[in-house]
């Protein structure tokens, strides 16, 4: 399902497997508790990087999980999208730069996982973005276009994102401004990049409080809407 | 600390001698007068302010040194500098910063409240160096930053990596107008450029009202939400 292996500095949380990723209640819980595990690991320098094996970052939630209730699919949607948002807010309350290296496509959830990372870095050759909620006829959570507005700038790029149902590939996503790098062939590629990129972060030796702090204080309205208090105090703590 | 030159209808306000400018309460006392003195002088709905400085700094944040011996202080220098950075959000002109020297923190915070930011290339940095002192970052130099660097990845890079940004690298993030090969250019482009705006004309009152409707989000950190008619507060040399 999901690995966390400390190399050095670097926090390494792996979607393993060759399927899609897709999130489910139990593999929300397993993020969830990897990622309690290297906030209670974690030290100055420390940096998690976050990549998945195979065709697939993720898909997206287990809508076929969903469905397999009958008449109980849509409340098995809005659990999966309620106990979602937590995981958003523990990668916006990580005590450590975090990276995603995209090893292939990001859907729905799943492209929302990637971009609460603080910098995404997606295949050139293979792997594309997509929310596929407008091609399916489901609407998108609140919390979701939250943190589309919150990282990606332009009003275009948000629409192309969130509405028209394209699936963008790298070169088209660092252009859009959505993600920070589509250099690298294939996942290795990707994944040394972050590496290297996570490298450099970390010999900054940063205190992980304050910088998820100033993270947090980055994105005020989308911490409120996953129920993260951002800690912006009027005062220094000289 | 500073002064006052005035050039036509250019108020030129200089943070002066070869320090670091650190905004302890007397410099920021000092910069806050003078603001009052150019807003209750004659022309002022007519004329630009240009904020420079001397020596390598323009300005390299608060004094902490100072508030270390006496904690209150911070408190105290953050509160000076909210007035100040509120004083030039509601001035009935546009206000020019030439940056000839390095600016980190705060000291960026009140380059980066100027509605024209203008920069020398060959030295010098825009630096948010928060992070890398392990200080957490005021709620309402967010505010600043958010209204006054519009990419995400630019601010990311801004505030959470805690960047040294030369000219030419702040005018592609969009946050210097323009960069100039050296300092006595900077104030030259900053000159010429607050004449072509004073040829435009134009109602300094009501350009004042309007920066504070575009930079209300700041505002409501500095002033506070309660507070209505933020105009009318600051005009009546409020003594926060």
């Amino acid at each position: 399902m999901c690995t966390l292996e400390k190399r050095g500095d670097l926090f390494l949380l792996t979607l393993t497997g060759e399927d899609e990723h897709r999130f489910h209640p139990d593999t929300i819980a397993s993020v969830l508790s990897l990622l309690e595990q290297a906030k209670s690991q974690s030290t100055k320098g420390s940096v998690l990087i976050t990549t998945g094996h195979g065709k697939f970052f993720s898909n997206g939630f287990d809508l076929a999980w969903a469905q397999s209730a009958g008449h109980g699919a849509i409340e098995r949607m809005h659990q999966m999208v309620k106990s979602f948002k937590p995981v958003l807010a523990a990668l916006l309350d990580l005590p450590m730069p975090t990276i995603a290296a995209l090893n292939g496509h990001a859907a729905a959830s799943g492209l929302m996982f990637a971009l609460s990372h603080d910098y995404v870095f997606m295949r050139k050759d293979r792997g594309v973005l997509y929310m596929s909620e407008v091609d399916i006829g489901l609407p998108v959570p609140d919390y979701f276009s939250a943190l589309v507005v919150a990282k990606v700038g332009s009003g275009i790029a948000r629409r192309e994102l969130l509405l028209s149902g394209k699936k963008l590939k790298g070169e088209e996503a660092v252009a859009l401004g959505i993600v920070d790098s589509a250099a690298h062939d294939s996942a290795e590629g990707v994944v040394e990049a972050t590496v290297s990129l996570g490298e450099s972060l970390a010999a900054k030796k940063w205190n992980g409080e304050v910088y998820a702090s100033i993270r947090k204080s980055l994105y005020p309205e989308l911490c409120r809407m996953v129920n993260l208090t951002a800690n912006n105090l009027a005062t220094h703590n000289l | 600390m500073c002064s006052l030159e005035k050039r036509g209808r250019l108020f030129i306000l200089k943070l002066t001698g070869d320090g670091e400018h650190r905004l302890n309460p007397t410099l920021l006392d000092s910069l806050r007068s003078t603001i009052n003195q150019i807003r209750s002088d004659q022309s002022s709905s007519q004329s630009v302010l240009i904020t420079t400085s001397d020596g390598k700094f323009f300005s390299n944040g608060y004094d902490l040194a100072l508030a270390e011996t006496n904690p209150s202080l911070s408190v105290l220098m953050d509160s000076k500098l909210r007035s100040l950075v509120a004083d030039l959000i509601s001035l009935p002109m546009p206000t020019i910063a030439a940056v000839t020297g390095h600016a980190s923190a705060a000291g960026c915070i009140l380059a980066m409240s100027h509605d024209y930011v203008l920069m020398r290339r060959d030295r010098g940095f825009l630096y948010m160096s928060e992070l890398d002192i392990e200080l957490i970052v005021p709620a309402w130099f967010m505010a600043v930053i958010r209204m006054k660097i519009g990419s995400p990845a630019a601010r990311r890079d801004v505030i959470l990596t805690a960047a040294k940004v030369t000219a030419d690298v702040g005018v592609k993030m969009g946050i210097i107008d323009s960069a100039h090969d050296s300092a006595a250019e900077t104030v030259e482009a900053a000159v010429k450029l607050g004449e072509e705006i004073i040829q435009r004309g134009g109602d300094g009152h009501v350009y004042g009202k309007r920066r504070e409707t575009l930079l209300r989000e700041v505002l409501v950190h500095t002033i506070g939400e309660d507070e209505s008619g933020l105009s009318v507060v600051r005009n009546t040399g409020s003594k926060l």
